[in-house]
């Protein structure tokens, strides 16, 4: 039977290091909603997506009582818009009501994020790709819960380079129409290389056409746990560091696998993965970069920081597989700036740069995220940043992602306010060289050899 | 059988578990186990409880155990047993 300090365990990681279920996501396929006509098509969505997530948020706050863990994000993500919206969509004004009805149908579930206003372009664009992706810049200030990702390559397809280059103008763009103290719309759309059908985090998340009809995708987190874990071996060898890592893995993923299992059985819908990550957020001791600096750095950014980041990413894989029967999704350490107060003050005391964060994004789940960059970065620059990640992504088979910010307006060393529970984030500096010559040569980078790996 | 952990931490005083067996006797739960140590300079007690024959929901008795804590000045708190067994055990 239980004993008394096991439970003590699990409370004090609930109570005092942060330990929670990030998100319940719902994916929802949306492929039997395309019709030709636009208002058709957006009573359907609204249609199906409210009766599909009707319980999804009391679900996930009964669950949240009964077993005393906080369930922190109830999402939806649904069929890549792209994919459904073809057939009516025939400008970008049309995009943009697509969009505002999944914003309402968002609010009338009660969920606080719904991802999926997406296009997948890895090899070429459709004509109704290049709509929604040029929709963006009105239909994310047009909308308040819309998350949007577009995939501009792959390990098997190689990188878009004119998608590369479209979306760095495209982030410009949303970044000039987001009005001054307004939430910045750039967080709500991510650039992927190698994106997961599965992923229940947001702004990347979509229900890939895979994908069953509904499915139960669910993030757990809890850095602040490991954190308080690796508290206890300062001084130790890599091996007891890994076993702690591995163990602390284990016991969070379990209750994520729980949760799963039970939201799977109370909506009746499927259970499809645990997505097993340590999410930051910018409580303090929530951090993954408090976790490299449990580990013995001075400072996240210092040398021995890719290592110590590689690490902790695989061993939290290790611990966390056995957990769960289906693990995907992005799995991993993600390095947020803006949601991890101790990234913000690495950066800050300007031990973190943007260039040793690309080397992280090698070894850990995702890439470049939430990083403001002065306003009058140019577009080229944008662009050659998500083209740097994809290349990352694609060569090393592994998911890669660009979150940016342009702040207007900025300057290194301003910060930019998310407000709430969302932090800020401190404007990098960007390396000033010019790749414009680059990036607007037309076409794709072929797909990658898969042998002679060195 | 469906079972409960209640928990109770804060400074010991009269009465915390004769309020509590109180309060889940008049409600047919069935106490499995009791135990309590000192961690950290905290009283912390942990009752393991068969709720398969309660009258009330769990919601309820959620409800009730916290007006029962806060008559007796702790935090009392009640979660279903799965959260535990699916941590600590393999």
């Amino acid at each position: 039977m239980i004993n008394i300090y096991e439970v003590h365990e699990t409370n004090q990681m609930i109570e005092q290091e942060n330990l929670d279920v990030r998100t319940i996501t719902m994916g929802i396929s949306l492929l039997d909603c395309a019709d030709g006509d636009l208002s058709v098509l957006c009573d359907n969505i609204y249609n199906k997506i409210t009766a599909k997530a009707r319980d999804l948020v009391s679900c996930g706050n009964e669950i949240e009582k009964d077993y005393g863990v906080p369930i922190v994000n109830k999402r939806i993500s649904v069929t890549p818009i792209s994919l459904i919206a073809g057939g009516a969509c025939r400008s970008v004004e049309d995009y943009v009501e697509v969009a505002k009805t999944l914003d309402r149908a968002a609010k009338e579930v009660g969920v606080n994020y719904i991802g999926g206003f997406s296009a997948i372009v890895s090899k070429g664009m459709t004509e109704a790709e290049e709509f929604l992706i040029r929709s963006l810049p009105y239909a994310l200030p047009a909308t308040e819960r819309v998350c949007s990702s577009v995939n501009v390559g792959s390990t098997k397809t190689g990188i878009n380079m004119d998608a590369v280059r479209l979306c760095g103008e495209i982030i410009k763009e949303i970044a000039a129409n987001t009005k001054d103290g307004e939430f910045p719309h750039c967080a709500k759309l991510v650039v992927f290389c190698n994106a997961p059908d599965d992923n229940p985090f947001m702004a990347g998340a979509f229900h890939g056409v895979s994908e069953p009809d509904a499915v139960i995708n669910v993030g757990v987190s809890g850095p602040g746990v490991v954190k308080a874990a690796l508290q206890g071996c300062r001084g130790e060898s890599f091996e007891v560091l890994c076993e702690t890592i591995k163990k602390t893995a284990f016991k969070i993923t379990r209750v994520g696998q729980l949760v799963a299992k039970e939201a799977s059985e109370r909506l009746g819908v499927p259970f499809g993965i645990i997505d097993l990550s340590l999410a930051p957020t910018p409580a303090i001791g929530d951090s993954v970069s408090d976790i490299l600096e449990a580990m013995g750095l001075e400072s996240t950014g210092a040398p021995g920081t890719t290592a110590a980041l590689a690490l902790l990413n695989d061993q939290v894989k290790k611990g966390g597989i056995m957990a769960s029967s289906y693990v995907g999704g992005l799995s991993g350490a993600f390095i947020p700036v803006s949601e991890d107060q101790g990234m913000i003050n690495a950066v800050e005391r300007g031990s973190l740069s943007l260039e040793k964060l690309e080397a992280m994004t090698c070894v850990c789940s995702v890439g470049l995220d939430m990083i403001a960059v002065p306003g009058d970065t140019a577009a080229a620059t944008l662009s050659g940043i998500i083209a740097d990640e994809a290349a990352i992504g694609m060569i090393n088979q592994k998911t890669t992602a660009v979150r940016i910010i342009p702040a207007v307006g900025k300057k290194v060393g301003d910060t930019v306010e998310f407000g709430g529970l969302f932090g800020y984030a401190p404007v990098m500096p960007v390396n000033g060289y010019s790749c414009e010559e680059f990036i607007s040569r037309k076409g794709r980078i072929p797909a990658p050899i898969h042998s002679f790996k060195n | 059988m469906n079972r409960v952990i209640i928990t109770v931490v804060g400074k010991d005083t009269v009465g915390i578990i004769a309020g509590i067996c109180t309060y889940l006797a008049s409600h047919g739960i069935n106490i499995l186990d009791i135990s309590q140590t000192i961690l950290q300079g905290i009283f912390n007690m942990m009752m393991i409880v068969d709720v398969s024959k309660a009258d009330i929901s769990f919601d309820e008795l959620s409800d009730g155990l916290d007006a029962v804590g806060e008559e007796k000045g702790v935090n009392i708190k009640c979660q279903r047993e799965e959260i535990f067994t699916s941590m600590h055990r393999v």
